[in-house]
């Protein structure tokens, strides 16, 4: 594949970061009894999203789960508005009406975050119709994970999206569980990405952990779905570090294989190549610690923002026509 | 002016919404030219005037055809999906009930899902379980949606332009027994606006609140018992949820008595509701209990004598409303 260019790898690996740091921070708000809310770990999952986010234009469009933290933050939510919204405030993305499982920011062209698995691809095929429809040139994001893959609204979806040469990415974050399931125990298929045949569109499982393989594999889908010529299904095998949620028992997790996939750790792998292409130490940990900067200021701001009003349990339920 | 039917007068509504607003486009099984124009013949022609991109055929796939209008919505279009018959709504709830009616509240209002879910059902021409449910009540409990059902082809037409205008998601439910009926076309750019039921006959006795078929029976019975001197009021509702309140309510305080009447079952059926409401709002308007008439709490039978005993009865509308009324 195409090397990727110094300015794209930059790019790339500020976004990774962002990811990186404000999951870090979450849960540090967390286990320090700053915040309690639901809180789905991307550990691990950090370069897919930030990959796959890096070769999406500003104005296409992205669908995401419950683990979404990754697209949103890459995609460019920010970050004062993402922390309001996750810690419940009226300064947030959805006014706090959304939380950590459903947030919107149709500025950002995150059109929707769902907590139904599976759900967000059949809506991403018609955030890609109406692009197709009024022609212009959007492309459609979807991200979910291995356990996704076994609803039928994904195999629909896949129909579907094939039949009309829809201009959308499927991108399979394979993190080798379905909350609390196994690959191996969910689905007896060696990968993903093979399903893609089945429905006549073409499907790739790349390393997620490996920003050579990612960023080529989303870019590619992405360019091929704006030239007309319909939707791919990608396939980033990548690990989950964590439990399902923040706090939830892992005993199911076998250590020995979260030690073997911490060796795949994506961060390390990244920098490494950061290195490679004449990034000093100094730089990197430059970017890092401007990230923390503006972490700790869009926090501390929402912490001291105030809560919804009362009211909005009643507001934007129906349109207000009064 | 011209006479129309139920068909012709949502074909009309549909054509002109079409035409005036490019994103308008129908999806759904079988409803292009190819197949033949729908099932019911509802968006017959209008391939030949808008091509295959805006009357899409789909796959037999409900959660993508909804997904899809869903999608689109967010998107700033607005689509009109059809499920072919009301029971297939199950295939499809999740997209309907957690993202249409739910987008809008969880984005704090920033993502509205402009979208109409065209149903077909009804009971009385041998479908059989799987193909005759009315099950507005599923919708009716979920906050934001609109649920809409015609009575009458001038209503079909406001109500199908008025829910494409909506700015949220309408379930259209269309009873295939309505389909045939004709009446008075009452023109271009007509609407009936969401939310506002008709009084469809005043009466001094009895409210009799309805809609969609049983608003036939409703009048029919209305007529026979005007003959004994028992004036009834029909209240159409239109639109099942959200209601109008305000005519129920005025009309029962007028009448003092009241019936709701439905063709879905009567165990928690929307009847159930406005009953409740009526009971406790206009208490001290109320000559005697609200009463309340549905289908029998069973599925919906094949054989054709049965069906038709599992039919809320005109036999069991005037016999409620004597009842009601206290002449015997």
């Amino acid at each position: 594949m195409a090397q990727i260019d110094r300015d794209t790898l930059l790019d790339i690996y500020t976004r990774t970061m962002k990811v990186n740091r404000t999951d870090e921070k979450f849960r540090e708000l967390l286990m320090g009894g700053k915040v309690a809310v639901m809180y789905y770990c991307v550990r691990g999952q950090e370069l897919v999203s930030a990959a796959a986010m890096a070769a999406l234009e500003k104005d296409d469009y992205v669908v995401c789960t419950y683990r979404g933290q990754g697209e949103q933050t890459a995609k460019g939510i920010p970050m004062e508005k993402w922390w309001g919204e996750c810690l419940g405030k009226a300064t947030g993305t959805c006014k706090g009406k959304g939380g950590t499982m459903h947030i919107t920011d149709p500025e950002t062209g995150i059109m929707v975050t769902t907590g139904v698995v599976g759900s967000g691809l059949p809506i991403a095929n018609g955030l890609a119709m109406a692009s197709q429809n009024n022609g212009d040139g959007r492309v459609t994001l979807v991200s979910f994970g291995d356990g996704a893959a076994n609803i039928g609204g994904f195999h629909e979806a896949m129909n579907m999206a094939q039949l009309y040469k829809l201009p959308v990415v499927f991108l399979c974050q394979n993190n080798r569980y379905g909350e609390h399931t196994a690959y191996a125990d969910h689905t007896d298929s060696p990968n993903i990405a093979s399903r893609a045949a089945g429905y006549g569109m073409p499907g790739v499982t790349v390393d997620g952990n490996d920003v050579n393989q990612i960023y080529p594999a989303v870019k590619e889908a992405v360019d091929r779905a704006r030239r007309g010529e319909g939707p791919t299904l990608v396939e980033a095998m990548c690990y989950r570090m964590m439990g399902h949620f923040f706090g939830s028992d892992f005993s199911y997790m076998p250590p020995e294989h979260i030690a073997e996939m911490k060796a795949e750790d994506p961060l390390p792998k990244l920098r490494k190549v950061m290195l490679e292409h004449q990034f000093t130490e100094e730089e990197l940990d430059a970017i890092v610690a401007d990230i923390d900067a503006q972490i700790n200021a869009a926090v501390e701001h929402a912490l001291a923002a105030p809560l919804p009003d009362t009211d909005e349990i009643y507001r934007d339920v129906l349109e207000e026509t009064a | 002016m011209a006479q129309i039917t139920m068909t012709q007068a949502l074909n009309l509504a549909i054509d002109e919404a079409m035409a005036d607003d490019p994103g308008v486009f129908c999806l759904g099984e079988d409803v292009s030219a190819k197949q033949g124009g729908g099932v019911f013949k509802v968006t017959q022609g209008l391939t030949e005037k808008y091509g295959e991109h805006r009357i899409r055929a789909t796959p037999i796939s409900e959660t993508a055809i909804i997904g899809a209008a869903v999608g689109a919505a967010l998107a700033g279009q607005r689509p009109i999906a059809e499920i072919m018959l009301m029971n297939f709504v199950g295939v499809c709830m999740d997209q309907i009930v957690n993202h249409a009616a739910k987008l809008r509240f969880m984005s704090g209002g920033q993502t509205p899902c402009p979208m109409v879910i065209r149903t077909t059902t009804g009971v009385g021409v041998g479908f059989g379980g799987q193909h005759s449910d009315m099950l507005e009540a599923w919708f009716a409990h979920v906050a934001g949606i609109h649920v809409v059902t015609p009575s009458n082809p001038a209503d079909a037409r406001g109500l199908m332009r008025a829910s494409i205008d909506a700015n949220d998601p309408v379930i259209f439910i269309e009873n295939i027994l309505c389909y045939g009926l004709k009446a008075e076309d009452p023109g271009p750019g007509y609407r009936v606006p969401l939310g506002k039921a008709a009084i469809a006959r005043e009466g001094s006795d009895i409210s009799i609140i309805t809609y969609g078929r049983t608003v036939l029976d409703a009048l029919s019975v209305a007529d026979d018992l005007a003959k004994e001197g028992i004036s009834v009021e029909v209240i159409d509702l239109r639109t099942i949820a959200p209601y109008d309140e305000a005519t129920v309510l005025a009309s029962v305080r007028k009448t003092g008595r009241a019936l709701t009447l439905h063709e879905a079952v009567r165990p928690f059926g929307t009847g159930a509701e406005i009953a409740a409401n009526i009971q406790e709002k206009c208490w001290d308007s109320l000559k005697g209990p609200v009463r309340r008439i549905g289908g029998t709490f069973s599925a919906v039978p094949f054989a054709s004598h049965l069906e038709q005993a599992w039919i809320p009865q005109k036999s069991d509308i005037v016999a409620q409303i004597k009842a009601s009324v206290g002449k015997h």
